[in-house]
């Protein structure tokens, strides 16, 4: 029988870590994710977890020896966040280009300098092109059932995943998490099987990553990108047997009160909560016909689904926690660009709010959403709250 | 939808007794959220956590708490430097841990008569238990029991499960002072 724990976002990625039976756990600890591998390190030393937790000297090593441990077969994992990120930026191509399933955990933290330790989702947006599938939550169920789904999804495309929660705002938030039997994740989650063509085996040598000529290496590319369009339909069919198993839905992103929706919020992450409060409030009190579009996978991106909820809208708003220099916000980007091919399509605008971990409030979201109703013509971004 | 703020000096435990009361909270059918004011806590330095406790249909938000229902103070010194009644809603209870009455709170600290003020002596509470040091006493159990019994929010029994559950050590001895500040807490009720 599952049970429900008041637990935090970073033990629920423990928890989940834990019954997907992984193999090998690395990592260097830095705020606001050491818990996360706090935990999974005492799992492993009383012996409830049969892993072996490799300590390294930097974020960089850590990825490294996953990489390893994923190359001969085994279901690895890490943890990081911002700076450690960063630093893991060689080897996250590594792990893409080896087609290798890890699964990471990134507690999304701004990027220094100046120094934080709080919020925004700069760090992850920064490695969306190297070949890493991506997941934001909104609550710690979420982060617990993106892990399990992140595993089973990636061991089918051979391709990493990172899942993303909030610092502190989901890192060090403790709510219910319903939290399942090794029985029931097993029966959802089988032992990874890499496959012949996926494993070091010492008695078959091969050669992996060597040096490849202009004659062959554009396939390898074009391969990753195949292996992308592929999971979404592999994400597709996971969400729904997942469902089948533990109750719960999933899917790209989550719908609320869209049905009439003529307005969209469009968002990620914990921030999504706050826009559904006030979105909920608009509706109540002014009868503002407005919906909440939370964007969840956004590598691999999916077009077509984001096109048919969207294309027949009159005004969308995207609220980026995040802002990608010299451009947008990367939600917004990446959102007008799978709208462009449709022949009608509606005005969108961008807004960036909360960056370093700039408290949100529902108030906030109700100003954004009178400014997007008194503008028609699109714009550039729209900084919200920044003092001048 | 209730939203309760805590003031502590990191060491006494004020993130803990946030995880305490969410988990009892939740034991009582609640739906819950428990938060740090996410700092980098230092021994002694000011610490604030929040709690909300409402129904599961309710759309938690993730914002911090500005306008809270209730206050607990873990260090009665924070008075002097921190606003803990700020944003307090009408008729909201102050749970101080303090030996004085909580008359002394509207005649020293000019608290407005709109706040219900409750105290109890949780550093002594705590050290009769053996929790923290003389110096250091950790209070976050005994001032949670306070609550329990001055705003009815969270029942005494479960309290005392989330308490075994969460409490690293000396299970029994929070326990046991959590019971002892139930049951020693002072409380004023007039509210104008």
């Amino acid at each position: 029988m599952s049970f429900k724990k008041v637990t935090t976002g970073n033990h629920a990625v423990s928890y989940a870590v834990w019954s997907s039976r992984v193999q090998i756990i690395s990592a260097y600890p830095i705020t606001p994710q050491t818990q996360i591998v706090e935990l999974l390190s005492e799992i492993v030393a009383e012996g409830k977890l049969q892993a072996k937790f490799i300590t390294v000297e930097s974020e960089h090593s850590a990825m490294a020896a996953c990489i390893g441990a994923s190359a001969t077969g085994a279901r690895a994992f890490t943890a990081t966040s911002a700076q450690g990120l960063a630093l893991m930026h060689e080897m996250l191509h590594w792990a893409a280009g080896a087609r290798l399933p890890i699964v990471m955990a990134n507690v999304n933290r701004a990027m220094a300098p100046p120094w934080s330790v709080w919020t925004d989702q700069n760090d992850s947006l920064s490695q969306l092109t190297t070949g890493w599938m991506q997941i934001y939550n909104e609550s710690n169920q979420e982060v617990y059932d993106s892990v399990i789904i992140g595993y089973k999804v990636a061991e089918q495309v051979h391709l990493p995943l990172m899942t993303v929660l909030d610092a502190f705002i989901l890192s060090h938030t403790s709510e219910p998490v319903e939290i399942h039997t090794q029985e029931e994740v097993d029966e959802y989650l089988p032992p990874y099987d890499p496959g012949e063509y996926y494993t070091i085996k010492t008695e078959d040598p091969r050669g992996y990553g060597l040096l490849t000529m202009p004659s062959d290496y554009y396939e390898f590319r074009y391969k990753v990108q195949r292996a992308h369009e592929r999971a979404i339909e592999v994400f597709k069919k996971e969400f729904k047997n997942f469902e089948e198993v533990f109750g719960r839905k999933h899917w790209f992103f989550e719908e609320f009160m869209m049905d009439d929706a003529d307005y969209v919020i469009v968002t990620s992450g914990s921030l999504s909560s706050d826009v559904k409060y006030a979105v909920a409030k608009l509706r109540k009190e002014k009868g503002l016909k407005v919906g909440v579009l939370k964007m969840r996978v956004v590598r691999p991106y999916p077009f077509e689904e984001v096109r048919k909820v969207l294309g027949d809208r009159k005004k969308i708003a995207v609220i980026d926690r995040n802002i990608g220099f010299g451009y947008h916000g990367v939600f917004y980007e990446e959102l007008k660009s799978a709208l462009y091919p449709l022949e009608k399509r509606p005005p969108v605008f961008g807004y960036i709010i909360g960056i370093g971990g700039r408290d949100v409030t529902p108030a906030d979201i109700e100003d954004i959403i009178d400014d997007m109703l008194k503008r028609d013509e699109m714009t550039e971004i729209i900084w919200k709250g920044v003092r001048l | 939808m209730i939203e309760i703020r805590i003031h502590g000096r990191g060491g006494q435990g004020s993130v803990v007794a946030s995880k305490i009361l969410a988990d009892a909270a939740f034991r009582d059918g609640m739906y819950v959220q428990s938060f740090p004011q996410y700092g980098v806590e230092r021994r002694g330095a000011p610490v604030t956590a929040f709690n909300r406790m409402g129904s599961p249909d309710e759309i938690f938000v993730r914002s911090q708490i500005y306008e809270p229902d209730h206050v607990v103070v873990l260090d009665p010194t924070l008075l002097l430097t921190v606003d803990v009644l700020k944003g307090l809603k009408k008729g909201g209870w102050v749970i101080i841990n303090s030996p004085r009455d909580p008359e002394d709170f509207y005649k020293d600290f000019n608290f407005p008569r709109d706040y219900k003020v409750a105290t109890v002596d949780a550093s002594d509470i705590a050290v009769k238990w053996g929790l923290g040091s003389k110096t250091q006493p950790i209070v976050n159990t005994a001032i949670l029991g306070a609550l329990s019994k001055v705003t009815g929010i969270v029942t005494l029994e479960s309290l005392k499960e989330a308490i075994k559950e969460n409490a690293p050590v000396k299970k029994e001895e929070n326990v046991n002072a959590a019971v002892e500040a139930y049951e020693s807490v002072k409380m004023i009720q007039e509210v104008s």
